[in-house]
């Protein structure tokens, strides 16, 4: 399936669960500050990927699943959990990219631009991502045929 | 008034790239933005004007190590929503022990 934008989905979310996701995303952050300021930067930085916003994320796309296979008339279905388990490997994949941001940062940031350096890792994670969704494809070894 | 900005910071960030995730299809490519760089850009823009560039480096390469954390937990995540189809919301939460087991373990191999 090719990559796209679909607002039908962004109508769907309500207004409290996009303030949940705020609220959270602000607690999380200062949160990670006050770690970094009590016990270090080295213990603050592991919270830098703290999955905090992962599991609202999560259930919001299993509750949104599961309410449209209710109006369909199917009543009990695991759809959404699979739905929400797709979520959760494309989140594996990003896990790769999401290092390499931290790489960028913590090799070049000392030397240069701040402000650049921050765009680049961003720039990196973001092809990267999208460069580990493609390769989810291919294969890496030759399709096995049976021998005879 | 730091924590203030720290707040509204985070929270506008992390609310931009689940909007964009939220808008984004198939769902698998969408689940990328779960492991989006949010959290990290607020704190290591304030970080940045607080403390300087060494510091935010520093925080950066504990980055690594959790970013390697949220790999585990997300792979748990998978195993226990598509295989034994566990309801989202306790299976994601439960799991953030995966995280910190993986993360303060990593901590443990960098103070080494």
């Amino acid at each position: 399936m090719r990559i796209h934008v679909n607002l039908a989905s962004l109508k769907r979310t309500q207004w409290h669960e996009y303030l949940t996701r705020f609220l959270l995303g602000g607690a999380i952050t200062v949160a990670t500050g006050l770690i970094a300021k009590y016990f270090g930067p080295v213990v603050g930085g592991l919270f830098l990927a703290f999955p905090a916003i992962f599991p609202s994320g999560a259930t919001l796309i299993e509750k949104h699943e599961r309410d449209k296979k209710r109006r369909a008339g199917i009543p009990h279905t695991i759809r959404g959990r699979l739905a929400a388990a797709l979520d959760a490997r494309g989140a594996a994949m990003g896990t790769v990219a999401l290092a390499a941001f931290g790489v960028v940062v913590w090799r070049f940031l000392p030397l240069h631009n701040a402000a650049v350096i921050l765009a680049a890792a961003l720039a990196v994670w973001f092809v990267l991502a999208i460069f580990i969704w493609q390769a989810r494809k291919w294969r890496v070894l030759p399709p096995h045929k049976p021998e005879g | 008034m730091e924590l203030l900005v720290r707040f509204l910071l985070g929270g506008l960030i992390v609310s931009l790239f689940a909007v964009i995730s939220d808008g984004l299809r198939p769902k698998g490519f969408a689940g990328l933005f779960g492991a989006a760089p949010s959290v990290a850009l607020a704190t290591l823009t304030l970080t940045l004007l607080t403390d300087g560039k060494q510091y935010a480096a520093l925080e950066a390469r504990s980055m690594v190590a959790g970013a390697l954390a949220f790999l585990a937990y997300a792979l748990a995540c998978v195993y226990l929503l598509a295989k034994k189809h566990f309801r989202a919301a306790p299976t994601t939460v439960a799991m953030l022990f995966v995280w910190g087991i993986f993360a303060f373990g990593g901590w443990a191999l960098l103070s080494k």
